[in-house]
């Protein structure tokens, strides 16, 4: 037994356990909540501080061969922020794209304490993995690429739905998946020869599959296997004007299945080209409103610097034709591609102004806030560090009309923003940025701060500029240690990495091996990551086998 | 032998499969290596340089030593944290032959020490790396090459002897999806100041005059631009293969141009490879074309990796601020050993003694030296202190990357009686952290 | 006689393969103080298979064997190694590389035994 923490007297906001800040004592043992401590637990004061669970970010992007080409790529961006070392803890650099100590240190510092990295293709989740295993601080799961896996598409083209939903649960349970990502499926298979696709039936080259078909096959294989978590779609057409339609559409063909729309931002516009662009969010966020099935993140811009990376190559190098920013791309064998443009979200600029509202709208017209997430898709909508003046633009609706004085003035005419009056309270952002998302997530003990529940916990002080008062924790707690004291990291902690609890299948390798032979560059048996290369880890139960 | 012993020897001999090589940046993994009685007696699959890695790896071993007298690990990595501890300006540097979890160590190490460190990318690739920061890169693992690739020019490289395998596993005689007749479905030019075995594979060589790659690159870009020039040759090469060359390029459906360090060590170093890169963005725009660099001396990749997400930065880092600095030139080994800026070295699985400019080798002869490494070197001939170790990838296990990034799994296949680097990282680091709670560090920033 | 050539050095398999057999071994140390000549040059130089040459530039020199090769008139070759890694001056542009590969030398004929 470790030593009890008794957190005494602070205002908690514990949604899923219906707390809205209540005055209430919270006990701790072991690393866990639990209902009673003796007197002899240490004491945290925290009177007339705001207790929240610990963060909990539904899709970021921090680690990943992408993200690691992205640091290599942006040397002018590690100068912004330099971390220096201190005792027991590692320094490092990188404002957009910060160095993986940093990351740990940086989300930390905010009260974050679970992050979902997005994207990882499953030949270099083993690199993904081994980055995680140098961000401290957090837990972590990451998302295997799944929409253009040319050995699904063959499966899909010949009708082989249960070989697909087979080779998905070997690909989960081989790699250390937590989930399953889409991005923009069958349009970077068509890349892979400089092409994209259009529209949800578009046939796929050679395959003669379509998204569509892509898109409903892979979630059937996510309930099937009744993953903790959704299927976690990045829709088709990101960042074109016109692109709701797509969005629109992607729901509606997967219609009554859980589903997670990514950054649905980036795909809520309306126009025919970046000049007649304009905000299409009533429009989704109506039929989000009207279909309990579906979750999103926003992918909030903020304005200042980013680092685009994504999975999706055709519509990176579209980035790269409009900004002539450098462009970095890498096409991944079999499964998926990448790309990766530096870009500057600017308040004057049409464009940029119009995300950064559609945004805002999104968060502010989507009813039910178990529903909606914070998110800048960190950090292709701006670094994670961020998220406290998001928190600032939800909670205080005079400083948006501040800000709609500044940003270009299309925002007035062509979004809804400057009629939302709604300000969203701590206990939505206590949803909006835990509850939420781990419901989401399928984690148990995540999110909450009931009995039972991992004791990663953010205490704030509460002040009347929302930014100043979320931008460093008074304390964070990371499974029971406390790990940051008055906005500062006093103790670095390694995080779990957390994966889809999905059963082996030997028999399917062997039926994999020539396949790999034929079309891979590496043996199938080098493919799998054993648990040992994760030192510390815990798998999470799945529908079928909790 | 009598009849039972050979039977206990048969016995004896285990086959590991899948077993990754550490030689080059091809990073083959199916190499099947068969051990009798802890000696390894045959490597399958692998190409001459790494079935001699495996079958040689005993032959010139290094020993522990310091000041040239035997001594023990422990003594060796006391003398090691001394000397670290006291420098004012200590590098850390090589690297390559090496495995992650090592890397990582090494960075710490840096970290710790408020030291620099580079490995053997900086004279390796570095040009290209910078090249990247300016541009960009548009590239590929190497099995979409192998899937799709009908158009594969080799520049200033030399794969035929540098990196055996590439052709036959990767981008010429493989057969793959969409190149299901192998090499009939691939056309492969060769560009080289000199023919080499590589020319010989090719389709086509054209021999440039050596600087005029810059000159070629931009004369390509220009054409590709619908630019014609009104010069009889480029490059000592007439300027109607060049236009031929671009149709080439435009007609393939999926081309990829491999580059070397003809490009990296000549002349305009990483400019003539931002002048590639933009040559090969821009022929996206008729079709698909991507370009990589051909990597790797051992495991020099995957160091640029562990290097990148600890730091920032993919070589040429320094600590002595306490965070992360990346400024080649300034930072980077050759100019740090140049300029005699260094007071002490660690050098861990390279030679850089053997492989550096004439006055880069002579400093480090002339200051306190750590070499880490299992076998004999000019490094640890004029070293202070050797430390032997288990060679990664064959005595003892780990991560190593391949050229495009793709990490692989290192298998221990026989016993060293030596620590492995990331031991011996990891003792020395307790050792330094210690000496400076002590307060014996040389500027008394006993950080640890 | 002298005569400025421009000098590439590079891997060879040889110097790949040896270089396992440890860095003293004979066959390493032959195949890096190989020179690579153009026939038509050493008929100039005087000098044919298996001769000694020193190679020099102003940061260093180095007596290597001289091999026909088929590098073109101009150009010589050697394999990685110590022996050309004497000629490389520290200067590297800002970059961090030396000069490695394509810089001047001159050849002289070393008749000292």
């Amino acid at each position: 037994m470790t030593q009890a923490i008794r957190i005494k007297g602070g205002r908690v906001y514990d949604p899923l356990n219906g707390l809205d800040g209540v005055v209430k004592d919270l006990c701790i043992q072991d690393g866990k909540i639990v209902e009673e401590c003796d007197g002899s637990a240490e004491v945290i004061d925290a009177e007339n501080l705001v207790i929240f669970p610990g963060g909990v970010d539904v899709h970021t992007h921090i680690a990943s061969p992408a993200v690691n080409s992205a640091r290599a790529l942006r040397p002018e961006d590690h100068r912004l922020l330099c971390c220096p070392r201190k005792p027991g803890m590692r320094s490092g650099v990188g404002l957009t794209v910060p160095s993986t100590f940093t990351t740990g240190y940086l989300y930390s510092r905010l009260g974050y304490t679970t992050v979902i990295e997005a994207a990882t293709p499953p030949i270099g989740t083993r690199h993904t993995h081994e980055e995680l295993n140098d961000v401290p601080m957090v837990d972590k799961g990451c998302l295997l690429l799944m929409g253009n896996n040319e050995f699904i598409l063959g499966y899909l083209k010949s009708g082989e739905m249960d070989k697909i939903k087979r080779y998905i649960a070997w690909l989960l349970h081989s790699l250390k998946g937590f989930g399953l990502k889409l991005v923009n499926p069958g349009g970077v298979e068509q890349w892979k020869y400089g092409k994209d696709v259009e529209g949800l039936d578009d046939k796929v080259n050679h395959f003669d599959v379509t998204p569509r078909q892509i898109m409903q096959a892979v979630t059937w294989v996510n309930e099937e296997l009744g993953l903790p978590h959704s299927i976690h779609i990045h829709a088709n057409r990101l960042g074109v004007p016109g692109n709701y339609e797509v969005t629109l559409e992607t729901m509606r063909a997967l219609e009554g299945k859980r589903v997670h729309m990514a950054h649905v931002q980036f795909h809520s516009y309306g126009g025919d080209d970046y000049v007649s662009m304009t905000s299409k969010a009533k429009e989704l966020t109506d039929y989000i409103n009207r279909h309990p099935n579906v979750t999103v993140d926003v992918g909030q811009v903020v304005f200042g610097d980013a680092t685009t990376i994504t999975a999706d190559g055709p519509w990176q190098y579209r980035l790269h034709k409009l900004t002539k920013n450098k462009w970095y791309n890498h096409d991944v064998e079999v499964e998926t591609g990448s790309g990766i443009v530096p870009y500057t979200y600017r308040e004057k600029n049409n464009v940029n102004a119009l995300q950064w509202a559609i945004g805002l709208e999104t968060f502010l017209l989507i009813k039910d806030p178990w529903r909606v997430f914070l998110s800048t898709d960190h950090p292709n909508g701006g670094p994670f560090l961020y998220y406290p003046w998001v928190i600032k633009l939800l909670m205080d609706a005079e400083f948006r009309s501040q800000m709609l004085k500044r940003v270009h003035k299309h925002v007035l005419t062509r979004t809804l923003l400057p009629k939302l009056s709604r300000e969203y309270s701590l206990y939505e952002i206590a949803i909006i940025t835990r509850a939420g998302p781990a419901r989401a997530l399928g984690l148990r003990n995540k999110g909450h701060l009931g009995p039972g529940a991992d004791a990663d916990i953010a205490i704030y002080a509460e002040a009347k500029d929302k930014e100043e008062m979320f931008d460093r924790a008074v304390y964070v707690l990371k499974d029971g240690k406390i790990v940051v004291r008055d906005g500062e990291v006093v103790q670095s902690v390694p995080g779990r990495t957390i994966f889809a609890d999905v059963p082996a299948d030997d028999d399917l390798t062997n039926e994999l091996r020539e396949k790999f032979e034929k079309y891979y560059t590496v043996e199938i048996g080098n493919f799998p990551i054993p648990l040992e290369e994760l030192p510390l880890h815990q798998a999470v139960p799945t529908h079928q086998s909790a | 032998m009598t009849a039972v012993k050979e039977k206990e020897a048969v016995k004896e001999l285990t086959v590991v499969k899948d077993v990754t090589c550490p030689f080059c940046g091809v990073t083959c993994d199916d190499l099947e290596v068969h051990v009798d009685n802890g000696k390894i007696v045959e490597v399958k699959n692998a190409c001459v340089l790494g079935k001699d890695t495996f079958l040689h790896h005993l032959e010139g071993l290094s020993t522990p030593r310091i000041d040239g007298k035997p001594a023990t690990i422990d003594e060796c990595i006391e003398a090691a944290a001394d000397i670290l501890v006291k420098a004012k300006y200590p590098l850390i540097y090589g690297l390559d032959s090496t495995e992650l979890y090592a890397h990582r160590k090494a960075i710490e190490l840096a970290d710790i020490l408020g030291a620099n460190i580079d490995h053997t990318s900086s004279v390796c690739h570095a040009p290209s790396l910078q090249a990247v920061q300016t541009v960009g890169l548009p590239s590929c693992t190497v099995g979409e090459v192998k899937n799709r690739a009908d158009l594969v020019i080799f520049w200033g490289c030399n794969p035929a002897e540098a990196h055996p395998r590439h052709p036959t596993r990767y981008s010429v005689t493989v057969k793959g999806m969409f190149t299901p007749a192998g090499r009939k479905d691939r056309k492969v030019i060769h560009v080289d100041v000199r023919r080499t075995p590589t020319s010989r594979m090719a389709d086509a060589f054209i021999q440039i005059k050596p600087h005029s790659d810059y000159e070629v690159f931009s004369t390509l870009a220009a054409l590709v631009n619908g630019h014609d020039l009104d010069v009889p040759e480029v490059g000592g090469v007439p300027l109607q293969e060049w236009r031929d060359m671009v149709e080439l390029m435009k007609e393939a459906k999926f081309g990829i141009l491999y580059w070397g360090m003809g490009l990296t060590m000549t002349r305009g170093k990483y400019l003539n490879i931002v002048a590639l890169l933009r040559l090969c963005q821009e022929l996206n725009r008729f079709t698909k074309f991507l370009a990589a660099p051909l990597r790797g001396h051992g495991n020099v990749v995957g160091m640029a990796q562990v290097l990148t997400w600890q730091t920032g930065f993919p070589f040429a880092v320094n600590m002595s601020r306490g965070y992360p600095r990346f400024n080649p030139g300034e930072f980077s080994v050759a100019d740090l050993l140049g300029r005699g800026e260094i007071d002490a070295a660690f050098i861990i699985a390279a030679d850089a003694v053997g492989n550096f400019p004439a006055k880069a080798a002579e400093h480090l002869k002339s200051i306190p030296l750590i070499a880490v490494d299992p076998k004999e070197s000019e490094t640890t001939k004029v070293a202070k202190v050797v430390i032997p170790v288990a060679q990664a990838a064959v005595a003892a296990p780990g991560v190593a990357y391949r050229m495009d990034h793709i990490p692989l799994p290192m298998k221990k296949v026989v016993d060293s009686p030596y620590p492995s680097d990331r031991e011996v990282l990891e003792r020395l680091i307790a050792r330094v952290l210690e000496k400076q709670k002590d307060g014996q560090g040389g500027r008394g920033r006993a950080r640890g | 006689m002298s005569k400025p050539f421009v000098l590439i050095t590079g891997r060879s398999t040889k110097q790949g393969r040896t270089i396992h057999l440890g860095k003293e071994a004979k066959e390493y140390i032959e195949e890096i103080s190989t020179l690579e000549m153009n026939p038509a040059d050493m008929q100039a130089l005087q000098v044919k298979d298996g001769d000694r040459v020193r190679i020099s530039t102003k940061h260093g020199s180095s007596v290597v064997r001289c091999k026909k090769g088929t590098v073109p008139p101009g150009l010589l070759f050697v394999a990685y190694g110590h022996f050309v890694n004497a000629l490389v001056g520290p200067d590297t542009q800002g970059t961090g590389m030396p000069d490695t590969k394509g810089f001047q030398v001159e050849v002289t004929r070393d008749d000292g035994g």
